[in-house]
């Protein structure tokens, strides 16, 4: 085997892409042979460092510097100077803060434990990592009951919005009788300013088949789709190269380690609506028809896709299972959060000085993921709040950054963790314009399907348009609220209880913001 | 099964829903979209109750009932929430119900006098829609609809001729025709299956516009004249001028649970006809001539009489018919057989 | 019907042939989309138009018009070859299997032969045989497709064959259904209105059944089989027919090669029509006597399930007019008799004491929804499905039926095979459905031509063609559609301005005496 002097991580994703990421790493070829470093220096590709607004950036190890917003004409001065003569070219790490979250950014992660450092489109790379091992472990050594009560134990709770505990959710479908029934990977991921999913997927597709694989054995499934987003074009390229390696690998197919289960993971790609992130929706749209929620029960557990059982899990939620079954329950309840155990990942943007994703232990404050994950607050300017969980998330202020960010702990605020984005806004914000752009959005998504939503996001677009065009009164804020509290009591699905929330939370906490618009 | 409506406790059976419950005991719970023979749609929201031991509000059509359940229909926070709910329905469209066919037989409005709302209180409708008058018996004016779905479930589901869907989405939401073209020029058949299964007046029978308010019209059940299924329907008669303005299907029917063709429902202007013949006609020198009923019945009783004396009884024929009553045809063969004296009657069972 | 509509969605496996389902028959038609839809239901469709049903269908077969019985004895070769029949229900209930076995594997059945004779697929009908044989309850229906033709009654007998060797005659679900195609056919038939039987199909050969109602009657009734139409139209064309009453039909549209049914109405000596309109009929007639509408009198209709139910009256009849039964007793008093109904109910009761089935289909008892016949008395429930347990004869009777050509092939003079029908939006020959403006404009005349056909003789679509028979010849719109099979056009009957019945050939079934509507010779040429 060949040894390394230094590894360059070229980090492709599809924001790298389209800055022109591949032009570059050809270019640090040419330089690296133009100086003869080829047999000394190796060039690696792997998914997304997880920041954002970044560019093209590379790491290079074992001094984990990370180069960032790089152009072509970088690439002569970075091998020279670092490679070459080992000076770090400082003018362009651009912000010497960074270097030390990357670092922190790096530790306890358990879903992006292999992003940005593995290359996502090599089978070999993830088993090296000690990929897979939790599937031969499942197949050769447990029970599909053992599993389904090892993620039990875990205290696994579903990462799409509502917490659910995903071993109670497995233990209602492992038992029943079905000629077939569907593990069904939610990766529509359509929350507004979320896309820590597409980061998971393009980092470490392998990580989410081998989870998949998992919970199939665990409920007895013999088929998989994940519905993925259409604008996921990067996610879905690497995720049918995941699957193609397994199929190769016999990891995945017919009769898999000749224990007699059959799996197929099928890619179905989705049209980008909002409401097909509902996992009911996510089954109609799936099956064909119209992206509508369906009434429960039936629960989708027992009468899903094609009517029969079909798991529904978040990516995020998938993510985490191999880690807990190699490692076992009793590891994973080291991490996070009483009520909810492990990591979270975080969507974090706004007025941070590192937007981007962050993955930290359930249950760390609001406060220390804005100072220590996202480098605290740009420009030096105050904060003012932040929108916690998405668009059908919580606007949190000032007197709440203390917060544990955890399903539990948010619950008691009137909060949720949702998604997990969490929109920073500084002292400059206009809570009028972000509520106008949430309700104008919720307007624009709601399927149609039932009364409360599309007629009620209507008239609250109406009452909030009038305000932001300073033509509201005050009385049109309670009305806001009492329009969409009865829309969170009576609509069919979270769609339309959800405006609830951002809109109670804008007007109690930042009602000055509104009267500023009214004369 | 016992289950509690407002504190009274009622029989319940094992398989149906509050709504059912509740409605079958003459209890009203506003609804907009359930309708028995489309089923629990839970999309207009109007039936919303509270049931002790579950959270916030639950919509009374969807949910089963349970032992012991103690639901209740007429609390403040439910008449609150359906008081929002069906304003909402009702502004989202032109409701005006001076002018619309449907009034007095329409399920938003009932809701709407139900809960005390006098008028729409948002102003949403927007002149969005046109009146589509391009099928040749039915009206679709998207702005009376409240994307109840019933006419898209009955489309798909019970008369399955799946040109009705829904198109676009949101507030925007609304019924197509074979993905959105003119009814006229969809592939519909026209059964009008979705006019009778509309709860308000967006699919209505073109033709009895200005005929008559519900109220005016004598309903009468009978069974369609048309093909041997058999249908049985109701014919809405005016009874100051005789006519028939419209026909429904039976929705308890063995034969048809409330469908019909475009024929049993539209066709029925025969009746009524200009062309009818009212007077016996006699032919004279190649030319009919209005005669009396004597005049006629005569006639035929003599000629029939000297041709049976003359050429025998087997000279004579009859052709019972395939569209009148049973007892009309047994007299029929009586008369062949018994008075003419001959087994040379026939009817068109073979054409 | 031996079963019920409510059986429709009970059946496995739902095999159509010779019936337009969804346009003469849209109600039953829903019900089995229905099954399909709720995936309870497979659907095989058999039918040289590519229907609506066969969007439905699991297979669709398009045949030959006139190849049903060579179609259906291929399938029952298939079944007996492959052992899916019903082996039990054949040693206990039916009798004749030997003969009938020995035409069935003649090899003139084989799928390879039948290929031949009907143009479906050897492979397809082997699918078709499985489909229906492996069937745990496999239902038939069918319409005038299998009755009019020369081998009608061959064909009707086949399709029992097929349902009694698979076992699925006398169950729930299952049956031989033939579809009625006008509200009351099947209670003309009950009633009597046939020239060989009594009310409750008591024969008129029978000397019990004379006697029973000569006692009721107190008269002589005579004890020989009648003429039936198409006969009665001879007889008036030969002179022994002097005396036509018709009451309710028109001739003039509904039987075989018109020309000749003018020419028979033209020599009749006397003609009466009782009918609600003057109708293409009633022109030829001598006295027009005016009748009340559905709408206007109480009584009952008797469904294509056996369902009789109360038909209410719902208008008063326009002044100087009469219900049907009043006419006939006033005329019947006329001729010396004594009748004395008052009401429709007293009809009611007497049809109660002389037709057996319906003895306990009483006016007080039958309710909004009717009761299905047999009921033999007030305390039976009625009769949703027949033959259960046993046939009405004992053991149901296999009987080998030897494939017969239809009448009037095609040659080079008539190279197309015509067939006739319906159309959803009319009814029979108009007299009722072309009163509504609306429908004549959803619906008009037309003869449906393939695309092969049409593009051969450079015809387009809505183009006005000329089509010619032996008997002669109309003219027509044409539609061309690639869902009619080539070679073959068809024509719906309704329409007076192109009436199809110009065409026909009156050739009947030698027994049925039913007329071949669906197949004779013809030939489309362009107008010029």
């Amino acid at each position: 085997m060949k040894f390394y002097r230094s590894h360059v991580l070229v980090a492709i994703d599809d924001n790298s892409l389209k800055a022109g990421v591949k032009e570059i790493e050809t270019q640090l070829r040419i330089e690296l042979e133009k100086n003869n470093l080829t047999d000394e220096i190796k060039v690696l590709e792997t998914g997304g460092l997880s920041y954002f607004g970044t560019g093209v950036s590379i790491t290079i190890l074992p001094d984990q510097i990370t180069y960032l917003n790089l152009k072509k004409e970088d690439l002569s001065e970075i091998v020279r100077e670092h490679l070459l003569k080992g000076r770090v070219v400082s003018h362009l790490i651009l912000n010497t803060t960074l270097t030390n979250k990357y670092n922190f950014n790096y530790k306890n992660r358990v879903v992006l434990e292999n992003s940005g450092i593995i290359n996502p489109e090599n089978i070999e790379e993830y088993l090296g990592t000690g990929g897979y091992e939790a599937w031969e472990k499942v197949l050769t050594k447990m029970k599909p009951t053992e599993v389904v009560n090892e993620v039990k134990a875990s205290g696994l709770r579903g990462r799409g919005g509502a917490g659910f505990p995903a071993g109670i959710k497995w233990s209602f479908t492992a038992p029943l009788r079905a000629k077939q029934k569907y593990i069904v990977v939610n990766a529509d991921e359509g929350e507004p300013g979320t896309f820590k999913d597409r980061l998971i997927m393009e980092g470490d597709p392998h990580k989410l088949l081998e989870g998949i694989m998992i919970a199939a054995y665990a409920v007895g499934a013999s088929k998989s789709y994940i519905y993925i987003r259409g604008e996921y074009k990067l996610c879905i390229h690497r995720l049918e190269l995941a699957i193609k390696q397994a199929n190769e690998y016999g990891i995945l197919g017919k009769n898999i380690f000749g224990s007699g289960f059959d799996l197929e993971i099928e890619i179905k790609i989705g049209a980008g609506a909002y409401i097909c992130g509902e996992e009911t929706a996510l089954i109609e749209s799936m099956e064909g028809n119209r992206g509508t929620p369906r009434s429960k029960p039936p629960f989708p557990g027992v009468e899903g896709a094609w009517s029969k059982p079909t798991v529904v899990n978040n990516v995020e939620t998938i993510a985490n299972v191999p880690s807990i079954i190699k490692n076992g329950a009793d590891w994973y309840n080291t991490i996070g959060a009483k009520c909810c155990r492990g990591t979270k990942v975080y969507t974090m943007m706004g007025d941070v000085k590192l937007p981007g994703l962050c993955e930290a232990e359930m249950g760390t404050s609001l406060r220390t993921i804005i100072n220590e994950y996202g480098g605290g607050m740009r420009e030096e300017k105050s904060f003012k709040a932040a929108l916690v969980g998405g668009a059908a998330g919580v606007f949190l202020p000032n007197d709440m950054l203390d917060v544990k960010m955890d399903f539990s702990s948010l619950q008691e605020y009137g909060a949720v963790l949702g998604s997990g984005a969490i929109l920073v806004m500084n002292e400059d914000a206009d809570l009028v314009e972000m509520l106008w752009s949430i309700i104008r959005f919720f307007r624009h998504e709601s399927c149609g399907k039932c009364n409360p939503c599309s007629n009620g996001n209507t008239v609250l677009f109406k009452l909030i348009d009038g305000i932001r065009k300073g033509k509201g009164k005050e009385a049109d804020l309670d009305e806001m609220v009492r329009i969409s509290e009865v829309m969170n009591k009576t609509s069919f699905c979270a769609l339309g209880q959800s405006p609830y929330m951002p809109i109670k939370s804008a007007i109690d906490n930042f009602r000055i913001d509104f009267l500023a618009r009214m004369k | 099964m016992i289950v509690y409506l407002n504190g009274k406790a009622y029989k319940a059976k094992p398989d149906e829903t509050v709504l059912q419950l509740a409605l079958r005991n003459g209890i009203y719970i506003p609804h907009l979209c359930y309708h028995e023979k489309t089923g629990k749609a839970a999309k207009c929201r109007a039936c919303v109750v509270e049931v002790e031991g579950m959270p916030g509000l639950k919509t009374s059509c969807n949910l089963p009932v349970s032992d012991g359940m103690y639901v209740t229909i007429n609390s403040e926070k439910v008449l609150q929430a359906q008081r929002v709910v069906v304003d909402l329905a009702l502004s989202s469209g032109q409701h005006d119900c001076l002018s619309c066919e449907q009034n007095g037989d329409c399920e938003l409005q009932d809701a709407a006098y139900y809960l005390g709302i006098e008028r729409p209180s948002f102003q949403l409708y927007d002149d969005k829609y046109e009146m589509d008058d391009s099928s040749e018996f039915i009206r679709v004016d998207r702005s009376k609809c409240i994307n109840c779905g019933r006419c898209v479930e009955g489309c798909n589901y019970t008369v399955v001729n799946e040109v009705l869907n829904f198109g676009n989405r949101g507030f925007e939401t609304k019924i197509v025709f074979d993905g959105d073209l003119p009814m006229g020029t969809s592939a519909c058949v026209q059964c009008g299956e979705c006019v009778q299964l509309c709860p308000v007046g967006c699919l209505i029978d073109k033709r009895a516009i200005g005929s008559g308010r519900v109220w005016e019209l004598e309903k009468v059940e009978t069974v369609c004249p048309y093909c041997g299924v058999g249908c049985r329907f109701e014919v809405h008669i005016d009874r100051k001028r005789e006519k028939i303005v419209r026909v429904t299907g039976v929705e308890d029917s063995p034969t048809n649970n409330g469908m019909l063709c475009v024929k049993g429902r539209y066709g029925f202007d025969f009746v009524n006809s200009e062309e009818r013949l009212t007077s016996p006609l006699i032919k004279e020198n190649g030319k009919f001539k209005e005669a009396s009923w004597d005049e006629a019945i005569s006639l035929v009783a003599s000629k029939l009489s000297s041709l049976k004396k003359e050429f025998g009884s087997d000279s004579i024929a009859g052709l019972a018919s395939a569209k009148v009553t049973n007892e009309e045809n047994f007299v029929f063969q009586k008369l062949i057989r018994k008075e003419v004296g001959t087994n040379n009657i026939d009817h068109c069972a073979r054409l | 019907m031996t079963n019920d509509i409510a059986g429709i969605k009970k059946a496995d496996v739902i095999l159509i042939i010779g019936s337009d389902t969804s346009a003469a028959h849209p109600v039953i038609a829903a019900r089995i989309k229905q099954a399909v839809r709720e995936g309870t239901t497979k659907v095989i469709v058999i039918d040289p138009k590519e229907i609506v049903m066969a969007d439905y269908a699991e297979i669709y077969a398009a045949h030959r018009p006139g190849s049903d019985v060579a179609v259906m004895n291929c399938m029952m070769q298939e079944i007996l070859k492959n052992g899916w029949e019903d082996k039990e229900y054949i040693k206990e209930r039916l009798e004749g299997f030997e003969e009938f076995k020995a035409e069935i594997m003649k090899e003139k059945y084989s799928p390879e032969n039948v290929e031949i004779l009907s143009g479906i697929k050897a492979e397809t009908l082997r699918k078709i045989a499985e489909l229906f044989g492996k069937a745990k309850t496999a239902s038939l229906y069918y319409a005038m497709g299998i009755t009019q033709h020369t081998t009608g009654r061959d064909n009707v007998w086949t399709t029992a064959n097929l349902q009694m060797i698979c076992g699925n005659l006398g169950v729930e679900g299952g049956g031989v259904n033939p579809l009625r195609g006008q509200s009351n056919v099947q209670g003309a038939c009950d009633m009597g209105g046939l020239p060989n039987v009594y009310p409750g199909y008591q024969k008129v050969v029978d000397a019990n059944a004379q006697a029973k109602f000569e006692k009721a009657w107190n008269c002589k009734l005579d004890n020989k089989t009648g003429i039936t139409v198409t006969e009665m139209i001879d007889g008036a064309y030969d002179g022994t027919v002097k005396a036509l009453y018709v009451m309710g039909e028109n001739p003039f549209l509904s039987d075989p090669d018109q020309k000749h049914v003018i020419a028979a109405m033209e020599k009749v000596d006397f003609m009466v029509v009782q009918d609600m309109f003057i109708t293409e009929t009633a022109e030829f007639a001598d006295v027009i006597l005016p009748a009340a509408a559905y709408a206007e009198k109480d009584g009952h209709f008797t469904n294509t399930e056996r369902r009789v139910q109360r038909i209410n009256k719902v208008i008063e009849p326009p002044e100087g007019v009469k219900t049907d039964w009043e006419i006939v007793q006033l005329i019947a008093n006329a001729m010396g008799s004594d009748w004395n109904y008052e009401t429709v109910k007293d009809i009611t009761k007497e049809i109660n004491q002389l037709t057996p089935q319906y003895g306990g289909i009483t006016w007080e008892r039958i309710g909004r929804f009717g009761l299905q016949w047999p009921c033999p008395n007030e305390e039976h429930p009625g009769t949703p499905y027949l033959h259960k347990g046993k046939f009405a004869r004992g053991k149901g009777l296999l009987s080998p039926i030897a494939f017969k050509e239809p009448d009037e092939l095609p040659d080079e003079e008539y190279p197309l095979i015509l067939t006739t029908g319906r159309v959803l939006q009319q009814f029979h020959t108009g007299t009722m459905s072309r009163k509504t403006e609306g429908l004549n404009n959803l619906a008009g005349p037309m003869v449906m031509i393939s695309v092969v056909d049409a593009e051969q003789m450079r015809i387009s679509n809505s183009e006005i063609v000329k089509i010619a028979t032996r008997r002669g010849e109309i003219t027509a719109p044409a539609f061309v559609t690639k869902r009619i099979l080539q070679g073959v056009i068809y024509i719906p009957f309704h329409y007076k301005e192109s009436p199809a019945n110009v065409l026909t050939n009156p050739a009947l079934d030698p027994i049925a005496k039913i007329p071949e509507y669906k197949v004779c010779a013809a030939r489309i040429e362009k107008v010029l």
